[in-house]
Parts: C-alpha cells; sequence; structure tokens
C-alpha cells in the first residue's frame, strides 16, 4: 500500500511521516527484548555489553530446574483461566453497563474498575483475610479468583469503550427480524465488539500472568507462578535465568502468533475473502 | 461456525476450571513435615544442601520450602486469620524483633530446644528468633579503577583522592552509621550520637559532603551491576555477593572489610505454627556447628554458633564477615534502634535525598 | 423502535401505552441489571468489603484504649492542662504490670512511638520497673522511673487513645501531626514528604499518560487501517511486551540505559555525544521506563475503537469535498474519543500504583506514592498509615475518575 497518486505532496509528506513515526514508537516497543535476549547467553552475570563469553548456562537452570517448569505451568493454567473467566464476566458487565439510560452508570462503573485503583500490597492483605475465612488460600481456585479481581477491569473498560459508538439501533433491527437475543449477541454485537475483547483479554491475561504480590499472599509454593519464582531471590541477585526465561516466552508467542495468523491467512484464501 | 468455536472455549474454561478446584491444595505426606520459607536464591540452594536435607534424612521430617522477599505483613495476617502455613521463617533481626513485640511469633524457648544461648554469637536481642546467620555490608571497589583502593571509610568520602561515583542504598540504615563513622565518630558511640537529633544532622552534614557523587540504587542487588557497568567506582554492598561475583565472574573487584557492618538473620516460628515441635527439631539441628560451617562452605555468610568457625574450609575463612580479622573494626548494626528510629529518619532521609 | 410499536399496537388488552413503555423500560433495565449483576456480586464480596475492612485501619485504632484501659478512662476527665493526679497515675501503674505480664507492652509502645518516634523503647523498659511497684505515690515514682511520664505530649497521645477513632494516620499522610498539647499543626519541613509525593505521583502519571497517548495514537492508527495481513504482523510487535515479565522489561532499561549502556555507547561511537549522558536513576530514565511498559495499554482501547469505526465515514466526507486533515478531524477522530478516554484512564490509574520500577530505575526523587504503601505495609507493619495513603489514593483516583467522566468520558461521548 503506497500512497495514493492523487494526493498533495504535503499529503505525501504526513503519509511518510507517520510511517515513520510509528517505526521509532515499535522500535521503542520492542527495543528492550532485542537488547536483553543476547544477554541470555551470556557467560556472567552482568546485564552489560559486551559479553566476555557465550554461555547456556541460564537455558540449563530454566529448563533442568523443576521449579521453572512447574511455575510455567501454573502461569500458564492461571492466566488462562483468568482471561476466559475475567472476559466473561467483564463483557456481560460491559454490556449490560453500555444499555442506554442505565441507572447510577458512573458510581457502579468506578465499583467495578476500583480493583485496578487500590495498592496492590494493600489489596494482597486484605484478600489474604478474606480467603482464609472462605478457605480458599494456597489453591489454585484462590489464586485465580484473586487474578480475575485484579484483571476484570481492564475488560470492562475496553469494552464499554468499543461499546460506546455501538449502534444499538442494529441490536433493535436484528430483534426486529426475529432473532433470538442470543443469536442477536452472536450475529451482530460480538463481531462488533470483538476487537474490545480481545483487547481487554489480552490485558488480563497480561495482569495475571505478571502479578507477583498476590500470588505470593494468596499462592502457597505449589501453585508458584513465573513472576513469583522470578522475584525469588532478588534480595541477592537479578538472575539472568529470567531472561533466558523472557527468551523462551518470547520464542514461544513468536511462533504461536504467526501461527495463528498463518492459519487466518489460510483460512481466509480458502473461503476467499479478499481484504481491500 | 464462530458459534460452536466459543463454546468449545467455553467448555475448555469449564474443564480447566474444574481441574484446578479438584487439584489438591497441599499434598498429604504420611510422616512428620514442616514448611521453612527464605528468601530464594543462591542462599536458599545452599541452606537445602547443608542443612534441609541432612536434616530430612537424620529427622525423617519432610522439608517443604517456601520463598518470599521479606513479606513480612503475610505473617502477621496469617496468625491474625489463625491460618499459618509457614512454620520457620528466615528474617531480617529488626522485623523479627517488631513482629516478637506484638505476639507475631513464638518466644523461643532455648530449654527445649536444648541449646545454650551463650553458645552463639552476642548481639541479637529477640526473644523470638534464633541466630541463623552472619551476613556483612561492605564497600567494594574495581581493583582496575583503583589499584590502590580506599582503606577506610574516610577514603569512600574523599572523592579527592578517589573521584568517582559512589553506589550506596536508597536507605537510612548503614549510611547514616558510616557517615558518622567517617565523621570520626568511635564505633562504639555511634548509636548514642545517632540517638540525638544533634548526631542526625551530623550524619546528614557529612552526606552531604559526597551527595553530588552518589548513585542510590534500590535492591542490594543492584550493587554489582553497578560495579560491573563501571558506573560507579565504588560500591555498599554484601560481602557474600562480592565474593561470588569476585570468583565466578573474573570481576577484578575488591572488598575494603574495614568498618564492616554486620547483622544477623534470625529463623522464627510464627505464633500458632502447627509443627512446632518439628520446627524446634529443625532448629536444634541446624544449630550444630557443623551444618552451619557447611552452609558458610557453600555460601560465604559467616556462621552463628561460635564452634563453627573453627570447622569452615580455611581456604573460605577470609571470605566470612565474622572471621576474627574483620571483626576488629566492625559495627552490628542495631536492630533495635532502627525499629525504634526507621519511621522516623526513613521520612528524614526522604526529604533529604530529594532535595 | 418500529418492532416495539407494532408489537404494542398487537396487544389486544385496553392498557394506556405509558404503562406498558414503562413496563417494557423497566424489564430492558432489569435485564441490563441482571448482567452487571455477577462481576457487581463478585466484586462486592470479594473485593469492596476485604478492602473496606481493610481501609477501616485509617481510622480504627483502639490498642490504647484496649491495652490500656485503667489509663484512658481515667484520662476522659483530664482538662490537658497540667499533669494529670494521682489517681490517673495509679490507673497507668495497674496496666503498665498488666501489661508486662501480658506480653502486650510491646503493642503498646509501637502505638506511642508512631506519634512520638524514639520513646518506644522507654516506655517499654519503664513499664519493666513499673512491674516491680506496690505502692503509691505512683506520680513521682513514675516520673522518676522514666520522665516520659511528665511529659505533657504523651499524656495527650494517652487522651486521645480513650477513642477508637483517630485521625492521625490520615493527617499524616498530608503532613498534619499533633502538637505537644494536642493540637494540629503541619509537620515540620524536615519530615514532610507526603504532599510532595502525591504531587509527584500525579504528574509522573499525567506525564506518562501523555507520553503513551502520543506515541499510541500513530501506531493505534496505522494498525486500524492497515490491511489484516501486515497489521497482524505489527500487532505482534506490541504485544510482544506482555510475554515478557515487567522485572525483565526493567533490567532491558537498565542495560539500555546505564552509563555504558547501548543508548550511550550508541550516541558517543556516533560522536553525538562526547561523555555519558545520564539516563537512569533519574526522571528520565522513569518516564522512559513507565511509558515503555504502559504504551500497550493505551495503544490496544484506543485501536479496538478505531477497529469499529466504518472506513465508508472519512470516504464519504472527503468525497462530499472535505480536505485531508478536516475529514480526520472532524469526522474520525471524534469517534476514536471513547478509546483515547479508555486507553488514558488505564495507563493513569496504572501510574499511579507503580512502586517498582521508578524504585529500579529512577532517581531519589522519584519516589512514588506506592512504594511508601510497600514500605508502610511490609517494612514498618503500620497498616494504619498503609491504609491512610492508600485510601487517600483511592479517593483521589475515584474523584479524578468521576471529572474525567463528566469531561470526556462514557457519558458525554455518545454517538450512534
Amino acid at each position: 500500500m503506497a500512497a495514493s497518486t492523487y494526493t498533495s505532496p504535503i499529503e505525501t509528506g504526513w503519509y511518510y511521516l507517520h510511517r515513520l513515526i510509528c517505526a521509532a514508537v515499535l522500535l521503542f516497543l520492542i527495543a528492550p527484548i532485542l537488547v536483553i535476549i543476547p544477554l541470555s547467553f551470556n557467560s556472567v552475570p552482568f546485564f552489560t555489553y559486551p559479553m566476555p563469553g557465550l554461555s547456556l548456562r541460564w537455558y540449563q537452570e530454566f529448563f533442568f530446574a523443576s521449579q521453572w517448569r512447574v511455575a510455567l505451568y501454573n502461569s500458564i493454567f492461571v492466566a488462562v483461566s483468568v482471561t476466559l473467566l475475567s472476559t466473561t464476566l467483564g463483557t456481560l458487565a460491559a454490556l449490560g453497563l453500555s444499555r442506554p439510560n442505565f441507572p447510577w452508570r458512573a458510581a457502579l462503573m468506578s465499583l467495578l474498575i476500583s480493583p485496578i485503583m487500590v495498592p496492590v500490597v494493600i489489596t494482597a492483605v486484605a484478600m489474604y483475610f478474606f480467603y482464609a475465612d472462605v478457605g480458599l488460600l494456597n489453591t489454585y481456585l484462590g489464586l485465580i479468583l484473586a487474578h480475575t479481581t485484579m484483571a476484570t477491569p481492564f475488560v470492562v473498560i475496553t469494552v464499554t469503550a468499543t461499546l460506546t459508538g455501538f449502534d444499538h439501533s442494529l441490536t433493535r433491527a436484528a430483534a426486529g427480524l426475529g432473532a433470538p437475543p442470543v443469536t442477536v449477541f452472536f450475529k451482530v454485537t460480538l463481531p462488533l465488539i470483538l476487537p474490545g475483547m480481545i483487547s481487554g483479554a489480552l490485558f488480563a491475561f497480561g495482569t495475571s500472568f505478571d502479578e507477583v504480590v498476590l500470588a505470593l499472599f494468596i499462592a502457597s509454593v505449589d501453585q508458584r507462578t513465573l513472576p513469583r519464582t522470578m522475584f525469588s531471590g532478588i534480595r541477592e541477585e537479578i538472575r539472568p535465568t529470567i531472561i533466558a526465561a523472557a527468551s523462551v516466552l518470547i520464542l514461544f508467542s513468536i511462533a504461536m502468533l504467526t501461527t495463528v495468523e498463518l492459519l487466518r491467512r489460510r483460512s481466509e484464501r480458502l473461503r476467499g475473502i479478499r481484504n481491500t | 461456525m464462530r458459534k460452536t468455536r466459543l463454546m468449545d472455549v467455553g467448555a475448555l474454561a469449564v474443564i480447566s476450571l474444574a481441574t484446578g478446584v479438584l487439584a489438591p491444595a497441599t499434598p498429604v505426606f504420611a510422616g512428620d513435615q514442616l514448611t521453612i520459607t527464605s528468601f530464594g536464591g543462591p542462599s536458599q540452594d545452599a541452606n537445602r544442601k547443608a542443612i534441609f536435607e541432612p536434616f530430612s534424612k537424620e529427622s525423617g521430617i519432610k522439608v517443604n520450602e517456601d520463598v518470599f522477599n521479606g513479606e513480612i505483613s503475610k505473617i502477621r495476617a496469617m496468625v491474625q486469620s489463625k491460618s499459618v502455613s509457614w512454620d520457620v521463617v528466615d528474617l531480617y533481626p529488626g522485623l523479627a524483633g517488631q513482629l516478637c513485640a506484638e505476639g507475631t511469633l513464638e518466644p523461643i524457648d532455648w530449654k527445649k530446644l536444648g541449646l545454650d544461648r551463650s553458645s552463639f554469637i552476642e548481639g541479637e536481642t529477640t526473644d523470638c528468633g534464633v541466630p541463623e546467620v552472619v551476613t556483612g555490608k561492605i564497600i567494594a571497589y574495581d581493583k582496575d579503577k583503583f589499584p590502590n583502593g580506599p582503606k577506610t571509610i574516610a577514603d569512600f568520602f574523599d572523592t579527592k583522592k578517589f573521584p568517582g561515583k559512589r553506589g550506596l542504598q536508597k536507605r537510612p540504615v548503614e549510611n547514616l552509621e558510616w557517615a558518622l563513622i567517617a565523621d570520626g565518630v568511635p564505633l562504639k558511640d555511634v548509636y548514642k550520637v545517632l540517638s540525638t537529633p544533634a548526631g542526625v544532622e551530623q550524619a546528614f552534614k557529612k552526606l552531604d559532603t559526597i551527595k553530588q557523587d552518589i548513585v542510590w540504587f534500590q535492591t542490594s542487588s543492584q550493587a554489582t551491576q553497578l560495579l560491573a557497568d563501571g558506573q560507579v567506582v565504588m560500591a555498599a554492598a554484601y560481602s557474600h555477593r562480592i565474593v561470588d561475583a569476585i570468583k565466578n565472574s573474573g570481576k577484578h573487584f575488591q572488598i575494603m572489610w574495614d568498618t564492616l557492618q554486620w547483622s544477623m538473620g534470625v529463623w522464627v516460628i510464627p505464633a500458632g505454627s502447627p509443627h512446632v515441635d518439628a520446627a524446634y527439631k529443625f532448629l536444634a539441628f541446624f544449630a550444630l556447628p557443623q551444618p552451619q560451617a557447611n552452609f558458610s562452605n557453600i555460601m560465604p555468610c559467616g556462621p552463628t554458633n561460635k564452634k563453627a568457625l573453627a570447622l569452615v574450609d580455611p581456604a573460605i575463612l577470609p571470605d566470612l564477615p565474622n572471621a576474627p580479622d574483620h571483626m576488629a573494626n566492625a559495627l552490628r548494626v542495631d536492630a533495635a534502634f532502627w525499629s525504634e528510629k526507621s519511621d522516623e529518619l526513613a521520612q528524614r532521609f526522604t526529604v533529604w535525598v530529594a532535595k | 423502535m418500529v418492532t416495539m410499536a407494532v408489537q404494542i399496537a398487537r396487544e389486544p388488552d385496553g392498557m394506556p401505552l405509558r404503562t406498558k413503555l414503562t413496563r417494557v423500560e423497566r424489564r430492558r433495565k432489569l435485564r441490563a441489571f441482571i448482567l452487571v449483576l455477577p462481576l457487581l456480586l463478585f466484586i462486592l464480596i470479594g473485593f469492596a468489603l476485604p478492602i473496606g475492612r481493610m481501609m477501616f485501619n485509617a481510622i480504627h485504632d483502639d490498642t490504647l484504649l484496649t491495652l490500656m484501659p485503667r489509663t484512658t478512662a481515667a484520662l476522659s476527665a483530664w482538662d490537658g492542662k497540667d499533669l494529670p493526679d494521682e489517681s490517673t497515675y495509679a490507673a497507668l501503674a495497674e496496666d503498665l504490670k498488666q501489661a508486662w505480664a501480658q506480653r502486650s507492652m510491646g503493642a503498646i509502645a509501637k502505638r506511642i512511638n508512631y506519634e512520638l518516634p524514639g520513646l518506644g523503647s522507654q516506655i517499654t523498659s519503664s513499664a519493666r520497673k513499673a512491674s516491680t511497684l506496690s505502692a503509691g505515690p505512683y506520680k513521682p515514682t513514675l516520673i522518676e522511673i522514666n520522665p516520659v511520664w511528665g511529659r505533657q505530649d504523651v499524656w495527650s497521645l494517652l487522651k486521645r487513645g480513650s477513642l477508637a477513632y483517630t485521625p492521625y494516620y490520615l493527617l499524616r499522610s498530608v503532613d498534619y501531626q499533633y502538637g505537644p498539647s494536642g493540637q494540629i499543626v503541619a509537620s515540620p519541613p524536615e519530615t514532610a514528604i507526603f504532599q510532595d509525593m502525591f504531587l509527584r505521583t500525579l504528574a509522573i502519571s499525567i506525564g506518562v499518560t501523555a507520553l503513551t497517548l502520543l506515541l499510541g495514537f500513530p501506531v493505534a492508527y496505522l494498525l486500524a487501517t492497515l490491511p489484516a495481513k501486515y497489521s497482524n504482523l505489527l500487532m505482534i510487535m506490541v504485544v510482544l511486551p506482555f510475554w515478557t515479565s515487567l522485572l525483565v522489561r526493567t533490567v532491558a532499561w537498565v542495560v539500555l540505559l546505564q552509563q555504558h549502556g547501548v543508548i550511550n555507547e550508541m550516541l558517543m561511537a556516533l560522536h553525538m555525544i562526547s561523555q555519558p549522558a545520564q539516563l537512569i536513576f533519574n526522571r528520565i530514565g522513569t518516564m522512559v521506563a513507565m511509558t515503555h511498559i504502559q504504551l500497550p495499554f493505551t495503544l490496544l482501547p484506543i485501536y479496538s475503537v478505531m477497529k469499529t469505526i466504518p472506513p465508508i465515514h472519512i470516504r464519504a466526507a472527503r468525497s462530499l469535498g472535505a480536505g485531508p486533515f478536516y475529514a480526520f478531524w472532524k469526522v474520525y477522530f471524534p469517534q476514536t474519543l471513547p478509546g483515547i478516554a479508555a486507553g488514558c484512564l488505564l495507563t493513569f490509574i496504572l501510574c499511579l500504583g507503580y512502586y517498582i520500577t521508578p524504585a529500579m530505575v529512577g532517581g531519589p526523587n522519584d519516589q512514588m506514592v506506592g512504594s511508601f504503601i510497600a514500605h508502610y505495609t511490609n517494612e514498618e507493619l503500620n497498616w494504619g498509615m498503609a491504609s491512610a495513603l492508600g485510601a487517600i489514593l483511592l479517593t483521589a483516583t475515584l474523584l479524578l475518575y468521576y471529572v474525567f467522566n463528566k469531561l470526556v468520558g462514557v457519558d458525554r461521548i455518545k454517538m450512534g
């Protein structure tokens, strides 16, 4: 896609400037990742170039210490559960809140997003007492619910934002044409709010996947997550193993996202859809 | 099409949640067990090898390990909500003293332990802790920058003789003490002077003289990185971290042992621990000289049992903070002083450091 | 609307239209409410109640009332001018003896030490000595045991302890404290830190939010307008940081920004600077690292909203003669406002609670309120102060959210 031929020189200038800015911002986003990955092969536990030598010792530590494997499994399991749970709860709530004339919307909204307004150290202590009362301490369910509390506001905010411009006459039209509410939701509403849901789900996943304080308070070592393992021993040293872990995750996610993208293109080709 | 995919996702959610609920919270063991919580990292690895594993073998008590980063509010929450799941915890003496005073920890019954308090290094005053390990804060420098490095803490404050940035941890503890010592206050009077408003003033004044040259860092683990990058020419650090860096990373760091500030980590038992007896057995085992010496051989921190020092590998001994040579001119960080004054002095420090 | 009218017209019974409309409207509201209900209950029970209980610590403190019952009772009649009379000292001696025997002296000493730093150990040691007293007169003896018991400020503190509620923590969180005779005074400048810290937290959060918006908007626009083939690949770059721990990203910024870090070495190799620039352990380091971490949080909501804007709108505007910038500004941009609002809201709120990143790459002047809350929770074990700071932060955030909502929020932007 190049700038159209009929545009003015100023417009063309803006077009390339925009591209340039975007390239710079994207570089800013991944630069830290680019510089940190090579350091996972550093032979000494320092984060400085040039590296005195290469070594696989941090990868060895990551792959052969069972604590990392368990942590990886736990993190993915908890984060996926949290994502599903909070996306469901958050989307439902956002749908309700976005109905016209919903009473006390602002007040309810602030209550629902308040979990991200309270510093997590306080939340962790407060929740400890609650989860002790209901007997969910040191369980996966407890950790999932605690993370869901922190993750749902993201879904509520992003889905509400995509619903703000939502044209409610579309659902009315569908209902008028005889579609039951569930069909209306899946055929009309969902495709429109999907980008918001995906963003919210991503935030929810990221919140759970990178959360350390609640994981330390609510869970025990049996439910140890990756961040909990990464922060362990931080008083003594920041071990390059955390960078090896991060590198593995990055490679894994690039592979996964690329596969998804390739599959999407394939199905698009098969269905004969052409994007303009 | 889309609908079925969503339903699959839903089913997956239900299944994964169900497995989560059904997964056992804690494994069930037939025999005795206890949960020991420490700070993770190399020190916990050393503890496992030198103490936890031999103890399990000898006593038949299974040791479950947990890690934390010093979040003592979890201990308080455990005790207050009567859901104690940690039986033995590794703590800083100051925090242990605070928890002890409010009744959150079990007072240690030395008779039940079968030990004599006097066989340990003096200086730990809390009634709830068994001295675990001696750690030392020292000034480390890069020998490549200063072949004739600083000899005293006064040199650290002398930016003419030793130009360059200095790294200090962003907190009042240790820094105010060093400032007073550099200003000529004798070691034995440091805390007496620091208890007076004039003494606090004096310490900040001394720090003012090098304020332009200080790089403040947050966690002690950042000190070695700062030295390695060359951002600072000398920095306050834990001695055992520097010993490790010298041995294992080929850096030419050097330790200035003069005016070492040492303190003792302690083992504590949260009040209401369900395995108090096992915890006592563990502490009794830990306190023996041989396991302590084994720990110090792996991790260059000092043993607390006076007899253990003689059992440490002679090649390792000079690396320990409580080797006799180093203790000649050393200051014990006064945990009792800091638990009383840290709130006030931390505020003053925050104002001062931001100015 | 049409459907509704048709349905209503078809109903045979003779109910007035107004009633029916109200009923339909009510049913609709109910349905909307039922959608919100699961999350509402979950947040209320699993979050709001526990947090409320914790925040209660900000104003509720009955340490002195329960542990020194006789003294606080005797003090209710004290006028606060001279030292209390002998009977109050007798009550004090009794309380000290009991506290010593029950090992609760530590809690009392700690509570007094909060307001009068440095007195804790003297209070404890005086209790040890007082535990051996058997007969009066107590007043001179106690003052002789330790002069703290002849201090006006100690007694007015004990008198305030006869109430289970105290504004002390909240006052201190905004740099006020009690003077010697119980009046409220501003904290001395060498310990007044909290007002500055709140303002700094606010300033850093606003700055980071603005930066993420500035950097995020153009990229969101590019991603929303490129064909999926390209945008999905670029999107991978945006979401990759989510797979990278905050700790790792913070370390990465150390690698980039430190004195002999990648950026300094590069600039020096290009002869753009001759001395390494100070990029870390100051405000630059804080802002750069926080902006990097928050960028996806601002960008993605904007992108999601942009995806819902039909491209036809801007084409229609162009074909009706609007210039490219005019069309963008008047037609496209207003429709992105909900996304901008949501993204900025997320980033702003999250920034307020930061403490690990500014601590590790920031300078001495970058401490945010979150770090002090963590300090009070986990190091001082002063949950009163932690809760008070947290409550002020929460209230301020809610207020800002309310104002924000009134200015640009969901209620304002109504379209479609």
